[in-house]
């Protein structure tokens, strides 16, 4: 335990520390750089700010990966038995993986109110959807020989097979898709607030803030963005582990 | 449904004129088995050996309907194949355990049942006494994983015996077991099906597990797969670790060794011809 | 036995027609909802989920594709076409560049973790965490510094898009090849143990080339993170000739000219896709001597 937390605690301590010192001994302005001392304080002090800005970027974030890793998963379910369906998906998923998708809110937000969240959700849904249904598509596509061997030995019916054997063999890897898809669908969430619409998510507030002299309040929500993103990789991990139980040993190995 | 009367002279599994050939037509087109015929009684242990690709495992997938032949007939007590899987007359194991891993061991072995539509208690108690069968009753609620190698592939065993099928079909089912454990599970498939007399047809590469298990020994050739011996092994019932060491099973090792051999060099003379 | 080319070649061409066929298919469906759909957007279950179909919202595909031949402001002689492969050009330079060096340092990083166990445990945690925190907001701030440490650098934005673009392409690079490197078997360990050579022969000899089909789809990774990170920092930073640059400004116009947007977008979308041949490129030279279900 001690080895394993150690280093990283000293080289975080060390990080801080050095930025602390090189800001005072340097004579750094503080519309700069921040010191580490000044961001926590305006952190503290501004919270009620961060957390109003974190709930609405965090909901948006939120809101799309629900609905993209449901439409993922269902959408993998069906076109399993489709091939033609799964192949007009695949170019789009690697389209979409290898363009800057993001852009797309651009465009998105001419088709809906100014003040609407939606454009940015649409964002996020279609990204973690993606990723989310390649993800399940491979492990649908991935079972064990024995099993499907053994199921067909018993005469079971296509439903019994993809409810006894499929879709169990398949958690695992829809849990991969959507820990990956965690961090990202609050990385679009924040980018989605660039191209105009409110102002009131953190996205908005960071670089508003980080460009505007008070350097110490657009790090605190630098920090509060940091602090969801975490929530989001350790809520997603923890999904993982209440309804994946089965994988805990293979994971921890 | 009328179920055919099983009179005790009735064949357990009857094999007639049975082909498979693979991509049929096309470049690549594999001969994997030619004219095979065979018939097993009820109670009997068959072993099917011979080199790779002499269509053993192709031969076991027939009987149990998980391939369809391209010309022939597999009956199972009097059905037909399709109908023997679909009444869940047989039960199979394969070298890979194939358990799943978010069931429990009890769970898995209730697997079939639950397919069949059983009610749970009923599960529960058929899935006990099959644990009693192969010694494991103190492992009901554990995961797969926890278990060993030999262990997995008895909870296996349970889960094909578990609808008292009268026909076990075994492909390689101690392949990937070390020598002990193996020879330690031998001794206890052969227990386990002379009490409930199952019939037993078992797809093996070692010869002395071969000799060991089966009534007779089905030998097989590659290219086109086909059945050149039957070696009837004669031992007896009442098997024991005594018996490994007896000069009969020697003698019999001997002669399914040499029935190989001949293969091998029949094959090898046709390969000087073919260049 | 069966010509495993022939397969192969029909199987590429029927995965190039569904290809096209996908985008043919999306083009459908916008020109389809545009037909049907409400033309001031509409709702469901009280929300204004459908989005608004005039042409000002969701223009003719035709109309964008039109808007390449014209002159991109009034009067000019460049047409929109020409503005847009350049400020994409610009864009794809950048993000090759921090392609190319982030690779580098992912390896860089990998070999290190690999050799010194204390120093992976230090930074492990740190670079996981790198990627959970949503790092590409930081673009302002390190554009901030560096033009706090030198005056010269003021004016090269683009500059401090390229090391966002670094930054999130390390990553998949270090990860992937830190496990190739991990994951070398031990009889040829043994083997080289038995040969008496040393760590970075061994590292040179066995661990690298065992690393390669760790690392090529890393790289695949890395590549769109490279664009990802450079478009979006042009955006957030406004570096004057990138692709990003001209999806903001021409977003701005896009009350009085919707299709015009829509021109930059797919630039960076072509922006995209030809990093992701180049990477392709790459992958198929380094797996050139692979066997083929690696790939």
């Amino acid at each position: 335990m001690v080895v394993a937390v150690l280093p990283p605690l000293v080289l975080g301590v060390l990080f801080l520390a050095a930025w602390q010192t090189w800001i005072i001994v340097s004579d750094v302005q503080p519309y700069v750089i921040p010191r580490p001392t000044d961001i926590l304080a305006s952190f503290i002090d501004d919270f009620d700010l961060v957390w109003r800005a974190s709930l609405v970027t965090g909901m948006n974030a939120l809101v799309g990966l629900v609905l993209g890793s449901v439409f993922g998963f269902v959408v993998a379910v069906l076109t399993n038995r489709f091939r033609f369906v799964s192949e007009v998906v695949n170019p789009l998923a690697i389209t979409i993986a290898a363009i800057p998708a993001v852009v797309i809110v651009g465009v998105l937000n001419n088709m809906y109110a100014l003040d609407s969240q939606i454009p940015r959700r649409i964002m996020v849904t279609i990204s973690v959807f993606f990723v989310v249904f390649v993800q399940v598509a491979k492990g649908l596509r991935q079972n064990d020989a024995t099993q499907m061997e053994l199921m067909r030995s018993y005469a079971a019916t296509p439903f019994d097979t993809l409810k006894k054997v499929r879709l169990p063999n398949t958690m695992p890897f829809f849990f991969t898709g959507v820990r990956t898809a965690a961090p990202l669908a609050l990385i679009i969430a924040l980018v989605s607030e660039y191209f105009g619409g409110t102002q009131n998510g953190l996205g908005s507030k960071i670089s508003g803030t980080l460009n505007s002299s008070n350097k110490a309040l657009g790090f605190a929500y630098v920090l509060g963005g940091a602090l969801v993103g975490l929530l989001f990789f350790a809520g997603s991990n923890l999904l993982e582990y209440l309804v994946v139980p089965w994988r805990r040993r293979a994971r921890s190995k | 449904m009328e179920t055919p009367m099983t009179s005790p002279s009735q064949p357990a599994v009857v094999v007639t004129g049975l082909n498979k050939i693979f991509n049929h037509g096309q470049p690549n087109q594999v001969d994997a088995l030619v004219d095979i015929d065979l018939e097993v009684q009820p109670g009997e242990f068959i072993s099917l050996i011979g080199p790779s690709g002499c269509g053993k495992s192709t031969l076991l997938r027939l009987v149990a309907d998980l391939l369809e032949p391209t010309s022939g007939a597999v009956t199972i007590n009097g059905k037909s194949a399709h109908q023997a899987r679909v009444d869940q007359d047989y039960g199979m194991a394969f070298q890979q355990s194939g358990l799943f891993e978010w069931r429990s061991v009890e769970r898995n072995i209730e697997l079939p049942l639950e397919l069949k539509g059983w009610d749970k208690a009923k599960r529960r108690e058929r899935a006990k006494e099959m644990l009693e069968l192969v010694k494991l009753p103190e492992f009901a609620q554990h995961m797969p994983w926890q278990l060993s190698g030999g262990m997995q592939q008895r909870v296996a065993i349970a889960r094909a015996l578990a609808s008292h099928p009268k026909l076990l079909l075994m492909d390689e089912p101690f392949g990937a077991l070390d020598e002990m454990t193996r020879e330690h599970m031998q001794a206890e498939l052969l227990r386990i099906c002379a009490a409930a007399g199952t019939t037993v047809i078992f797809v093996t590469h070692s010869i002395p597990e071969a000799v060991y298990l089966a009534d007779r020994v089905v030998v097989m050739s590659p290219r086109p797969g086909r059945i050149t011996e039957i070696v009837n092994v004669g031992l007896g019932r009442g098997r024991t670790e005594l018996t490994r060491e007896a000069g009969e099973f020697f003698a019999r090792v001997t002669e399914v060794r040499e029935a190989l051999r001949g293969i091998e060099m029949a094959d090898a003379a046709r390969g000087i011809e073919d260049r | 036995m069966s010509d495993p080319v022939v397969a192969k070649r029909s199987g590429r061409g029927r995965r190039i027609a569904m290809f096209v066929l996908a985008f043919v298919l999306v083009a459908l469906a916008w020109e389809g909802y545009k037909a049907v759909g409400p033309k001031a957007g509409g709702e469901i279950f009280g929300m204004r989920i459908l989005a608004s179909t005039n042409d000002r919202a969701m223009p003719h595909i035709w109309d964008m594709l039109a808007r390449y031949s014209d002159p991109e402001i009034r009067g000019g002689t460049e047409t929109i076409f020409v503005v847009v492969l350049r400020a994409a050009w610009y864009s794809f330079r950048c993000s090759l560049a921090a392609f190319a060096i982030g690779s580098l340092l992912g390896i860089g990083l990998a070999v290190l973790m690999a050799r010194f166990r204390t120093f992976e445990r230090a930074v492990m945690p740190y670079l996981v965490i790198s990627q959970t925190v949503p790092i590409i907001v930081l673009a302002p701030l390190i554009f901030s510094l560096m033009a706090y440490q030198s005056r010269d650098l003021a004016g090269e934005t683009w500059l401090a898009a390229v090391l966002l673009g670094i930054f999130l392409a390390f990553f998949p690079v270090a990860m992937g090849t830190l496990r190739g490197l991990r994951d070398t078997p031990a009889a040829p360990l043994e083997l080289m143990d038995s040969y008496a050579a040393g760590w970075w022969k061994t590292l040179w000899k066995l661990r690298f080339p065992n690393a390669v089909p760790y690392l090529a789809p890393a790289l695949r990774l890395a590549g769109a993170a490279a664009v990802v990170g450079v478009t979006v920092s042009e955006i957030s930073l406004g570096v004057r000739f990138g692709v990003g640059r001209l999806i903001l400004s021409y977003g701005q116009e896009a009350t009085s000219d919707p299709p015009k947007l829509y021109t930059a977008v797919f630039g960076a979308a072509a922006l995209g896709l030809v990093m992701a041949a180049v990477v392709l490129g790459i992958d198929r030279l380094l797996m050139r001597n692979r066997p083929p279900e690696a790939l």
